[in-house]
C-alpha cells in the first residue's frame, strides 16, 4: 500500500527543531538576577526538561520550580497550585525574586496569573515577600528567544524605579549571550569610566566557581537594587535588531523613564564592535582605551594573515537570529562566504538585518527563518558547505557532511566550556576567527597526501 | 554547612533508617514548588518506547517536549536510527484554538511516506489533552490509509507521573505483541524486557544469553525492532529488568499467553550472575546450566582480581544513590559494597512502598532513604552524611560537583556501559576515577587559602606592623 505513495518533499511536522520553547528563554533571563529563582506555572515535565537541557550546557546548578499541575489543576485551574508552589519556594529558597513564566498548559486553560499573584500578595500582606515577576510564555507563539526578551522586559517593568538621572549609569540589555560575553560587555563599559547595569547578568550564576558549602541560590547576578536604578540611567544600550523593538526592555525604559535607548547590532566582528565603541565614546565623552585599539589592530592583522586560507569558504550558519546575523557579519569581514543563514525563529527580520550588516554576502546567501535542522540539512547537502557555524545540535549534519562544526551559541551539549565561549568584541571575533581558520587548515592538512607541516 | 528546613509536605517522603518505624510516603504527585527531579507522564512513555529504532516517534504538541528529548538517550541501535530523530507537530496558536487534528494527520502521512517506518508511535503531550484532539481516530485513519500501524500513546504530561507514562507505553506495546508469526522459536528462548541498550548494554546481556545457548526473541526495547516485538509472545520466558516500567507488559503477556516472568537486574556481580542462573534454572536444560556455570565462573574469575586495586582505594568511602526507579538502587548498593563502599543516601524518583522497604532492609543504620527528592534536600543530606560520591543523572551532577564530591552518571545519558560483568569493571573505573581525582584537592585548597589569609590577617592585627619592622631591621 505504502509503496505507491510519493515520497514527500514537504513536511508539516518539525523535524529536529532549530529552536526551543519560550519558557526556557524566560528561565535563562530570570537566572540573571541575584537571588532569583525561575518558576514555571504548568506541569512538572516542562521544568525538569528545561533544567536538564540548561544544565547540560552550563554545567551549573539550575533550579526551576514548578507549580506541578495534575489532572484536577488542568480542570479547575492552577490558582491553588501556584499559591502552594510560591509559598514552598519562599520557604525553601528565600529568594529575592521569583520569575514566574507560564507554560503552554496554563496558558491554554486560561489561568489568570496576574490575579493569582494579586491574591497571593493579599494573603501575605505585611510579610516581606520576594518580588514576583510574571511573564506569559505560551510556547506556541514564539521561541526561546522570544521568551528571553519578554522576561527581560517583565523584570524591568516590575523592578526599575524612577528617580533623578545618574550620570555615567548605563543600562546594558545584552540579549541571549554567553556568560563570557556578559563579562566582556561589563568590563568594556566600565573601562570607559561608566557604570554598567547588565540585565540579565548570569555571568557568575551560570558560570561560577567552586563552593565551600552548598548555596541554595548561586551567588552573582544583577542585584534588585541595580535593577531598580535602571530607571535612573543616562542611557540604555540594547543589542540585536531581530527582536520586536516596540516591546523590548530598552523601549520600555525609554517610554517609562525617558532614557534614550541605543540599539546596536550584537557586537560580533569588527564592524559591530566598532559601532559599540563609537557609542561608548559618545556616551562617556572619553576616547577608546588604548588596550582595545591594540586588540582591534591585532584582530585585523590576524584577518590579514589568514585571509587566504578562508577566502570563499562556504559556511552554513544556524541558531538564534541575532547570533546568526552577528556571526554572518563577522565572517563576511574576512571573505568567508555564508551560503545559508538559518534559524528556527520567525521574526521576519533576519534577511533585512543580514542585508544591513553584511550587504556584500547577503546577495549570494540563502536566508531562511522558521526552519528545522532537517530543512537546513536538505539545503546544506546541495550547497556543499566547507564549514558549519552554530550550536552543538548541528553535529549530526556536520558528521554527515564530514565538515567541521564551529560551536557557538546555545546549546553546546557535546563539549565542555559552552558558557565560556566568547562571541562579542574584538576578543570574541579573534577567538572565533582563529578556530575557524585553524579548523580549515586542519582539514587541508588531513586531506593532503603529503601532510605538510607549514602553512 | 547550609541549613535547609525540610518542607512540611516533604517530611513523610524521607526516612532515616533506625530513627523511626519504616513508613515512607511515595507514589504521590510532586509537591508544588519543591523542584522535583522528576519529569512527566510523557517522559515515562518516551524513555520506554524511544529505543525502538525502526519506528516513527511523533510528538504531538508544541515544540518543547520534542526538542528537549531529541536524541536525549544513549539507546543504541545496531541498524536503523529513526528513533534518534525528533518529530513534532509543533502546534501553533491557531492549532491550539482550532485543534491540531488536521496538522497531525498531514504530518503523519508525510512522515510515513518518507521514512517508511515499521510502526508509528504518536505521543500526546499536555496541550493535546486540553484541546481535545481525537488522536485515536487520526491514528486509526492513518493506519488504514498507509498500512503502517499507527499507535497512540496517551502521555499527556499532567495526567499522572512518569509511572503512568510507563503504563501508556506498555499499552502501546501491547498493541504490537501477538501480531507476528512465532514459528521456529526455540523452547529455550526469552525476551529481554526493561533494558534499553544504553551504551550498548543490551548487546552485552544478549551475548551472555547466547553463550548460554538461549535465544533472545525480542529486546524490549533496547535496540528494539517492531517485528521482533510482534512475535515476542512466542518466547518461553520474560526476563524483566527495570520492573517499574515493564512489569505491566509482562503481566499482560502472562495473562494472555501464559509466559512466566522473572525479575532481574544486570548491575553488579551478584545480581548479574543471579540473572543468568535464574534463567538457566527456569529453562531447566542441562547444557544451558553447564554453559551458565562456565560463563559465570570465567567472567567472575576474570573480573574479581581486576576490581581489587579499585577496592583498595575506595574502601570505606561513602556514596549516595539517586535513581529513577528504586529497584536499580538495590543493585547499586550491592555494587558499591563490592567496591568496599558504604551507601549513606539512597533514593529514587518513582519507587513504590515495596521497593523502598527492600531498600531500607538492605541499607545500613543511618542511611537516608529519599522519595522524589530535590536539589536542596540532596545537598543537605550529602553534606550531613559526608558523602564522597553521588550516583545519579545529569540534573544531579552539579550538586555533587559544587559540593566537591565525585559523580557517576548512571542514567540514560551515560556513554559507558555499566551492566554485566564488564559493566561492573567500568563502574569501578568510573567511581574510582571521580572519587580519587586530584581536582578535589584544588577545590578545597581555595578554602585553605581563604583560611590562611584569615590567619595572616589575624597575625597582622595582633602583631601590628611587624612585617614592616622586620623588613627595616634586615
Ligand atoms: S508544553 Fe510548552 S512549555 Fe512545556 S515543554 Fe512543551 S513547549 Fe515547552
Ligand atoms: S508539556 Fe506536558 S508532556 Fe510536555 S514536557 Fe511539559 S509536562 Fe511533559
Amino acid at each position: 500500500m505504502i509503496a505507491s505513495l510519493p515520497v514527500s518533499q514537504h513536511f508539516t511536522a518539525t523535524r529536529n527543531a532549530c529552536k526551543l520553547c519560550t519558557p526556557l528563554g524566560a528561565c535563562l533571563a530570570f537566572s540573571g538576577i541575584e537571588g532569583a529563582l525561575p518558576f514555571l506555572h504548568g506541569s512538572q515535565g516542562c521544568s525538569t526538561y528545561i533544567r536538564r537541557y540548561m544544565i547540560s550546557h552550563f554545567r551549573e546548578p539550575m533550579d526551576i520550580a514548578s507549580s506541578n499541575f495534575g489532572e484536577h489543576t488542568a480542570i479547575f485551574g492552577g490558582g491553588k497550585n501556584i499559591r502552594i508552589g510560591l509559598a514552598n519556594v519562599i520557604e525553601g529558597y528565600n529568594p529575592t525574586m521569583i520569575g514566574i513564566a507560564t507554560t503552554c498548559l496554563s496558558e491554554t486553560i486560561g489561568d489568570d496569573v496576574k490575579m493569582f499573584l494579586h491574591e497571593f500578595r493579599k494573603d501575605h500582606e505585611g510579610e516581606a515577600l520576594p518580588h514576583l515577576v510574571h511573564v506569559a510564555t505560551p510556547s506556541y507563539t514564539g521561541t526561546h528567544a522570544t521568551g528571553y526578551h519578554d522576561a527581560v522586559r517583565a523584570i524591568v517593568d516590575v523592578l526599575a524605579k524612577p528617580g533623578p538621572t545618574i550620570k555615567g549609569l548605563v543600562n546594558v540589555i545584552p540579549g541571549m549571550l554567553s556568560p563570557a560575553d556578559l563579562r566582556w560587555l561589563k568590563q568594556v563599559v566600565a573601562d570607559f569610566g561608566l557604570d554598567p547595569i547588565l540585565l540579565p547578568d548570569y555571568s557568575d550564576r551560570l558560570d561560577g566557581g567552586t563552593w565551600s558549602e552548598y548555596k541554595k541560590l548561586p551567588p552573582g547576578g544583577t542585584t534588585i537594587d541595580q535593577a531598580a536604578r535602571m530607571g535612573q540611567a543616562q542611557a540604555t544600550l540594547e543589542f540585536g535588531f531581530t527582536t520586536k523593538q516596540s516591546t523590548s526592555a530598552g523601549t520600555l525604559l525609554e517610554k517609562k523613564f525617558g532614557i534614550p535607548c541605543h540599539r546596536l547590532g550584537v557586537p560580533i566582528g569588527v564592524g559591530d564592535t566598532d559601532a559599540l565603541f563609537d557609542k561608548l565614546q559618545q556616551i562617556s565623552g572619553r576616547p577608546i582605551p588604548e588596550s582595545y585599539t591594540a586588540k582591534r589592530e591585532r584582530l585585523v592583522d590576524s584577518y590579514i594573515d589568514a585571509h587566504k586560507y578562508v577566502i570563499g569558504k562556504r559556511v552554513v550558519v544556524f541558531g538564534e537570529e541575532d547570533l546568526v546575523v552577528g556571526m554572518t557579519a563577522m565572517m563576511g569581514e574576512v571573505g568567508l562566504k555564508p551560503v545559508l543563514c538559518s534559524s528556527g525563529g520567525k521574526s521576519g527580520k533576519m534577511a533585512d538585518c543580514i542585508h544591513a550588516a553584511a550587504p556584500e554576502i547577503a546577495e549570494h546567501c540563502e536566508i531562511r527563518e522558521g526552519v528545522d535542522f532537517e530543512e537546513i540539512a536538505d539545503h546544506a547537502r546541495e550547497l556543499k558547505p566547507d564549514l558549519l557555524v552554530g550550536n552543538s545540535k548541528g553535529y549530526k549534519l556536520a558528521r554527515e557532511l564530514n565538515v567541521p562544526l564551529i560551536r557557538v551559541g546555545f546549546p553546546i551539549h557535546d563539549r565542555i566550556g559552552g558558557a565560556r565561549i566568547l562571541h562579542v568584541g574584538y576578543d570574541g571575533a579573534q577567538a572565533r576567527f582563529d578556530s575557524i581558520a585553524n579548523s580549515l587548515l586542519e582539514i587541508r592538512q588531513q586531506d593532503s597526501d603529503v601532510g605538510f607541516t607549514y602553512f | 554547612m547550609t541549613t535547609t528546613q525540610i518542607l512540611a509536605d516533604r517530611r513523610a517522603h524521607i526516612h532515616e533508617k533506625g530513627t523511626a518505624p519504616f513508613n515512607i510516603a511515595c507514589e504521590k504527585q510532586s509537591v508544588a514548588g519543591s523542584v522535583s527531579q522528576r519529569a512527566c507522564v510523557f517522559c515515562g512513555s518516551r524513555v520506554v518506547l524511544y529505543p525502538i529504532a525502526d519506528a516513527l516517534h511523533v510528538i504531538h504538541g508544541p515544540i518543547g517536549c520534542a526538542a528537549y528529548t531529541w536524541d536525549i538517550r544513549g539507546a543504541w541501535s545496531s541498524g536503523p536510527q529513526l528513533h534518534r530523530m525528533s518529530f513534532s507537530t509543533d502546534l501553533q496558536e491557531k492549532d491550539v484554538v482550532f485543534g491540531g487534528e488536521k496538522k497531525l494527520y498531514q504530518a503523519l502521512v508525510e512522515l510515513i511516506e518518507h521514512y517508511r517506518p515499521k510502526a508509528a508511535f504518536i505521543y500526546s503531550t499536555c496541550i493535546v489533552g486540553l484541546i481535545g484532539d481525537d488522536v485515536e481516530a487520526i491514528c486509526r485513519r492513518v493506519s488504514a490509509e498507509t498500512g503502517v500501524e499507527t499507535i497512540p500513546v496517551h502521555s499527556e504530561g499532567f495526567k499522572g507521573s512518569k509511572k503512568d507514562g510507563y503504563t501508556a507505553a506498555c499499552n502501546a506495546l501491547d498493541q504490537l505483541v501477538g501480531t507476528g508469526d512465532t514459528t521456529g522459536i526455540s523452547p529455550l528462548s526469552i525476551n529481554i524486557l526493561g533494558d534499553f541498550n544504553i551504551a550498548g548494554e543490551t548487546w552485552v546481556i544478549k551475548d551472555y544469553y547466547k553463550k548460554m545457548g538461549v535465544d533472545v526473541v525480542a529486546t524490549i526495547t533496547g535496540d528494539g525492532r517492531v517485528d521482533d516485538i510482534r512475535r515476542c509472545h512466542g518466547a518461553a520466558l520474560n526476563v524483566v529488568q527495570c520492573s517499574g516500567s515493564m512489569t505491566q507488559l509482562a503481566m499482560k503477556m502472562k495473562q494472555e499467553y501464559g509466559i512466566p516472568i522473572i525479575r532481574v537486574s544486570y548491575f553488579g556481580i551478584e545480581d548479574m550472575s543471579k540473572a543468568l542462573y535464574d534463567v538457566a534454572e527456569y529453562l531447566n536444560d542441562k547444557t544451558v546450566m553447564k554453559n551458565t556455570q562456565n560463563l559465570v565462573r570465567d567472567e567472575v574469575s576474570n573480573l574479581v582480581p581486576q576490581l581489587r586495586k579499585y577496592k583498595h582505594d575506595l574502601q570505606g568511602k561513602r556514596a549516595a544513590v539517586y535513581t529513577g526507579g528504586a529497584f536499580k538502587a538495590l543493585s547499586m548498593i550491592r555494587s558499591l559494597r563490592t567496591l568496599g563502599m558504604k551507601t549513606v543516601i539512597a533514593g529514587s524518583q518513582t519507587g513504590n512502598k515495596q521497593d523502598y522497604k527492600r531498600l531500607q532492609e538492605l541499607s545500613d543504620e543511618g542511611t537516608v532513604i529519599l522519595d522524589d527528592t530535590n536539589p536542596l534536600e540532596l545537598a543537605k543530606f550529602l553534606e550531613e552524611k559526608k558523602a564522597d560520591l553521588l550516583i545519579g543523572g545529569v540534573k544531579e551532577r552539579p550538586i555533587a560537583y559544587k559540593l566537591g564530591l565525585g559523580f557517576c552518571d548512571h542514567n540514560h545519558e551515560r556513554k559507558i556501559g555499566l551492566a554485566g560483568f564488564e559493566g561492573m569493571l567500568n563502574f569501578a573505573k568510573e567511581v574510582h576515577g571521580t572519587v580519587t581525582s586530584p581536582v578535589w584537592k584544588l577545590a578545597s585548597l581555595r578554602d585553605r587559602l581563604v583560611d590562611r589569609h584569615r590567619l595572616l590577617d589575624g597575625d597582622r592585627s595582633r602583631n601590628g606592623n611587624r612585617f614592616v619592622e622586620g623588613g627595616n631591621a634586615s
